[in-house]
């Protein structure tokens, strides 16, 4: 016994150091860099920045964008999911390949694959002007973006949802029905709690990505919607304000650690209340 | 007898192309402990899941008071499942488990609580409503899987091998608990398992089936005393086994040794089974007994001996409180009326049922 923990903690190693080098002193890095000025003496200002009228725009509007997109995700994925158990049940695996596959693809790909279609002169408006109406404005809005990020963040909520359903016995789905209860009851009241470990998770695995990312808003927002991901690239990449990023990066630390918090406390309470 | 209260109509089901319950009909009275008894896949878990809802019959109809609830869904039934694995909602305490099914028929606040109270005393459970379900041994969440199909008054239990996943001394103590719950519920139990000691002790009918027909239906003592075919002989305790010749009324030879019995009808020199119970094989010293043979295995079994006697290069298993000594020469006697003659399958059904048997 005491020889396996050994082993395992060996086998953790590896990941350690990873850990270390690549999460652990980047953001050691980045704490050091948003509470310093450009001399090295402590600093509130660069945290302080995100009062500025710029910057607390671009995070209301990825807290509401990725807000959106959240509940988006949440609203195609839990039916999906619910299809995709039953599906697998009747072995049908085709269409769930089918439906699983297109997630597979790289990221940045279906991002630009996205911008060709909405663009101006992308596949759509082609279609629409051709057959005589005024081209839409697709590219550059709001909409492209929670498009965006429904798109390439779904998977993480499918697969949480998928899991927490799969495992759902089907005899306490028969239990429920046998004890009075309409599909409808069945759902409500059995099958929905149930699944609410994965759907919380689901949340988390959406909500974080869609609310740092600056990809989808830069390659769908034309650059002219800026969100907080968009707000610290360019203070990194084209400002070279690294002190100014790093205060703004911790700002959205706050907002991510709050989430994280939020999602363990309500798991934890599921097991309270089973303990 | 009792009054008629479900009627399985000429039920048939198959699963891709297989079928798994062929033209079984059955009918179960009021207040009635009914067991179906079999091996796995002999569709008697298929039969119970018809009667719940969960299936539906590709031919025949189920009866219920008369009335034909074949295609009605599972909430609107008078009927209630205890599940195999227990299937507890693990997101509820002990008591919304109990109250699931009054909460859904919006039933007022202290009815719930009162019958809450009185299903866990019934079940033992005094004292645990606030108690998280996935805590509980498997023994208490048996306990509360029948409580919580109990409080809705069902005019009938389905039980689903509910005692399988327990060990052997809870199971025996679970067999006595039911016994006394159906007695003070006055309700019809339906009960399924492979389990032949748990059918014996509990039921007031015992349905064998294998491979999706009725084999034998009885009282447990004439299920175990007058087995019908070779199945249900060699499926219901131990037995010899044997082929032998009906040569007329009250006379069958087993290996060309004649032996009187009771039975009669079979005909003359006809070939059927015949079995024998170990325990109504009597070993009497050489010279005083029907037929000679050697003692080649003896097991004690706890109550008893086990013995196995080779008889003309035949083995006969006998139970007898007083152990042989192996390579012993013993003769064998068999009391006329525990031969039981059994005809010998002859539709090709019946033929599948011996060999898988």
């Amino acid at each position: 016994m005491v020889k396996t923990k050994r082993i395992a903690g060996f086998l953790g190693l590896p990941y350690i150091f990873w850990a270390a080098a690549f999460i652990v002193i980047p953001l050691i890095m980045v704490v050091w860099y948003g509470l310093t000025d450009e001399n090295g003496g402590f600093t509130f200002a660069n945290v302080a920045a995100i009062a500025n009228p710029a910057h607390s725009k671009a995070l209301f509007m990825a807290l509401l964008l990725s807000f959106i997109a959240t509940i988006v995700c949440l609203l195609l994925a839990y039916p999906l999911c619910m299809f995709l158990v039953e599906a697998q049940k009747t072995s049908n695996s085709f269409l769930t390949m089918l439906l699983i596959v297109p997630m597979w693809m790289n990221f940045l790909l279906r991002t630009y694959a996205w911008q060709s279609i909405l663009e101006k002169t992308g596949i759509i408006n082609t279609f629409l002007t051709s057959i005589g109406l005024q081209p839409l404005r697709l590219i550059n809005t709001n909409g492209a973006i929670i498009l965006g990020m429904v798109y390439n963040f779904l998977p993480f909520m499918i697969l949480p949802i998928y899991n927490a359903l799969d495992d759902i016995d089907k005899n306490v789905i028969n239990a429920a029905r046998d004890l009075g209860a309409s599909s409808r009851q069945t759902l409500t009241k059995v099958i929905f709690p149930l699944s609410l470990p994965g759907v919380i998770s689901g949340i988390t695995m959406v909500f974080i990505p869609a609310l740092t990312t600056f990809v989808v808003s830069s390659l769908l927002g034309g650059g002219k919607i800026l969100l907080i991901g968009n707000v610290i690239e360019q203070e990194f990449m084209v400002a070279y304000d690294w002190n100014l990023g790093s205060g703004l990066s911790l700002v959205l630390l706050i907002f991510i650690v709050i989430n994280v918090i939020v999602s363990v406390l309500t798991e934890r309470s599921e097991e309270d209340y089973a303990s | 007898m009792k009054n008629e209260l479900i009627h399985l109509n000429h039920i048939s089901k198959s699963y891709g192309g297989k079928a798994v319950l062929d033209d079984l009909d059955l009918v179960i009275h009021e207040n009635e402990f009914v067991t179906l008894l079999g091996p796995s896949g002999c569709g008697k878990t298929t039969t119970l899941r018809i009667l719940a809802g969960f299936e539906t019959p590709d031919n025949g109809s189920v009866i219920f008071e008369g009335k034909d609830i074949t295609n009605l869904p599972p909430n609107k039934r008078q009927l209630n499942t205890v599940f195999q694995n227990y299937a507890l909602f693990t997101h509820m305490d002990v008591a919304s488990n109990i109250a699931f099914g009054l909460k859904i028929k919006k039933k007022d606040k202290s009815y719930i609580e009162d019958k809450i109270h009185y299903a866990l005393k019934l079940v033992g459970l005094e004292g645990f409503e606030r108690r998280s379900v996935r805590n509980l041994s498997g023994g208490q969440q048996q306990r509360v899987a029948i409580a919580r199909a109990i409080v809705n008054e069902p005019r009938v239990l389905l039980l689903d091998e509910p005692l399988g996943a327990l060990d052997l001394k809870l199971r025996q103590d679970m067999q006595y608990e039911l016994i006394r719950m159906k007695n003070e519920l006055s309700i019809t139990f339906i009960y399924v398992t492979h389990d032949q000691q748990e059918a014996l002790t509990m039921s007031d009918t015992i349905v064998v089936m294998n491979q999706g027909y009725i084999q034998q239906m009885g009282t447990p003592e004439s299920i175990y005393n007058e087995p019908e075919n070779a199945f249900v002989a060699d499926f219901i305790g131990d037995s010899n086994l044997f082929p032998g010749i009906f040569i007329k009324d009250e006379l069958v030879t087993i290996d060309d040794v004649p032996f009187p019995c009771t039975d009669t009808g079979f005909g003359t020199n006809r070939p059927v089974d015949i079995v024998i119970r170990p325990e109504d094989v009597k070993l009497v010293k050489k010279g005083e007994g029907t037929v000679s043979g050697v003692v080649t295995d003896v097991i004690f079994k706890g109550v008893h001996y086990e013995m196995c006697v080779d008889v003309k290069g035949r083995e006969w298993v006998a139970h007898s409180t007083r152990p042989r000594q192996v390579d012993e020469e013993v003769d064998i006697n068999v009391h006329p009326y525990n031969i039981q003659v059994m005809n010998k399958p002859e539709s090709e059904d019946e033929e599948a049922v011996r060999e898988n048997g």
